[in-house]
């Protein structure tokens, strides 16, 4: 891999990192410490900036339209999406449009018409319904809930936990067990409307992510017609893993962008900062957290860009993915953790962005896989098959 | 920081208001502000930090209850919300 960027990639990053100081920052002096959305009215507007820009739909496949960006450039501006206030969770407050639900890419004309071109044009919104009370680390075997076929359809009876935005989803990707004694060749994914009786909301869980809630859902006999499934029967596992995996990547990227913005501003107050008639920056205890957040921060960076690379490729990259999340999210921790330190009680209040990215960070070390599980991949990966 | 609920003398939900990073006076203040643009006689408050989610949830039920926003909340300055059964 080339370590140094091209005049292309330098010149996107330049234009998103302006964007991203002189539009996003600036409206989130006004916003409430916790919001995670815009005014209607400013996010329409920077949509149609980003669209300009030549940058909305990053994530889009060329041929669906997207703007033909690779994975390296995307993963650098991911890292410079995420460096304000809501950046960990809502970077640029959406503006930058989204892909949707990528397995759908994979999904049949058809399911494809009804599902994947609406959310391409933002009509429709999906989520992802994985995770269940009995766990979500461990998918294929915690998978409790229950497809029966039936005719031409499926009975789904089960639950889901932490599931993000299925309360204002027009459908989701349900993984349900179709088969008791194949493991993980025994799920089965489900495209399933959130309109289809038996399909229930049942509570909001409230989480350290106080700007938004994920939800708690309950399938009681809900039919689902046989094209509805995504792929074929007992083969879902692989499009949750292969999700899984992927979503690492710009996962990480977030953390990073984030603890750079909190070392920038910790190195700016370390120079102005005044303490027994001196700046912080001259005491030796500031200057060795400084360096320890630089060094953080380009470890993180660089395992994370060789992901990128990996997959860019077409390289086998799971084992990457697992080191870039592991990595990135425990040194976003300890440079946000840092950063509130050098700014004292500041570092604590609304005021300021660390305290809400303090409390995100915590999450990142256990969403998408925590970090036991990604060091379980990677020790898997180096001792072989054995230890599957 | 944290959320309300305003209600008439028979405990009907006329409001729904939570007070956030921003507010200058706090809870105290939201609280005072709303029941003075209120026909209400009773309220009830909780301290959250989690003050926007929470203040969504109380909306989410109210409206899974009643088919419609509390009769006070203006829906130009409620978020969109989500469909909750909480059966």
């Amino acid at each position: 891999m080339d370590l140094k960027l091209t005049q292309e990639q330098e010149m996107v990053i330049a234009m998103v990192r302006r964007f991203v100081r002189e539009e996003i920052v600036p409206l989130e002096m006004k916003l409430d410490p916790d919001a995670d959305a815009l005014e209607p009215e400013d996010r329409a507007r920077l949509v149609a900036k980003v669209k300009m820009m030549g940058l909305y739909g990053l994530d889009i496949p060329v041929e669906y339209g997207g703007p033909d960006i690779d994975m390296v450039t995307r993963t650098l501006i991911a890292i410079e999406m995420s460096q304000h206030r809501a950046g960990l969770y809502a970077p640029c407050y959406g503006v930058f449009g989204g892909a949707g639900l990528a397995q759908l890419f994979e999904a049949n004309d058809e399911q494809k018409e009804r599902y994947l071109y609406p959310t391409l044009r933002g009509e429709k919104h999906g989520f992802f319904g994985l995770t269940e009370p009995s766990g979500g680390s461990d998918p294929a075997r915690a998978i409790q809930t229950k497809a029966v076929e039936d005719g031409d359809d499926w009975i789904l009876n089960g639950s889901k936990i932490f599931i993000s935005g299925a309360d204002k989803a027009e459908y989701g990707l349900v993984f349900a067990r179709t088969s008791e004694d194949k493991g993980r060749g025994g799920v089965t994914c489900f495209i399933v409307d959130t309109d289809t009786p038996g399909f229930h909301v049942r509570r909001i869980v409230h989480t350290l992510r106080s700007a938004r809630y994920a939800t708690e859902l309950q399938f009681e006999n809900m039919r689902v017609p046989a094209a509805n499934i995504l792929g074929e029967v007992n083969k879902g596992f692989a499009i949750a893993n292969d999700r899984l995996s992927r979503q690492r990547i710009p996962y990480a990227a977030g953390c990073i962008g984030v603890a750079i913005a909190a070392h920038e501003m910790a190195v700016e107050y370390a120079k102005v900062r005044e303490t027994f008639g001196a700046p912080l920056a001259s005491r030796q205890a500031i200057q060795w957290m400084l360096v320890d957040n630089e060094i953080d921060i380009k470890q993180a960076r660089w395992v994370t860009l060789e992901a990128a690379d990996r997959a860019q490729r077409g390289e086998s990259f799971r084992k990457e993915a697992a080191m870039c999340k592991l990595v990135a999210t425990e040194a976003g921790s300890r440079v946000v953790d840092r950063c509130i330190q050098i700014h004292g009680g500041y570092g604590v209040t609304k005021d300021f962005p660390f305290e809400r990215w303090y409390r995100e960070m915590r999450i990142r070390r256990i969403g998408e896989g925590p970090s036991e599980v990604q060091r379980h991949i990677i020790a898997r990966d180096i001792l072989g098959a054995s230890l599957r | 920081m944290g959320v309300f609920e305003l209600a008439d003398e028979a405990d009907n939900i006329l409001f729904v208001g939570y007070a956030g990073g921003r507010s200058l006076f706090g809870l105290r203040g939201e609280l005072a502000s709303a029941l003075r643009n209120s026909r209400a006689t009773r309220y009830r408050y909780e301290v959250t930090t989690a003050y926007l989610t929470r203040y969504q949830e109380l909306l989410m039920v109210y409206v899974a209850d009643h088919g419609g926003l509390p009769p006070e909340n203006d829906s130009t300055g409620v978020p969109t919300l989500g469909r909750l059964s909480p059966g």
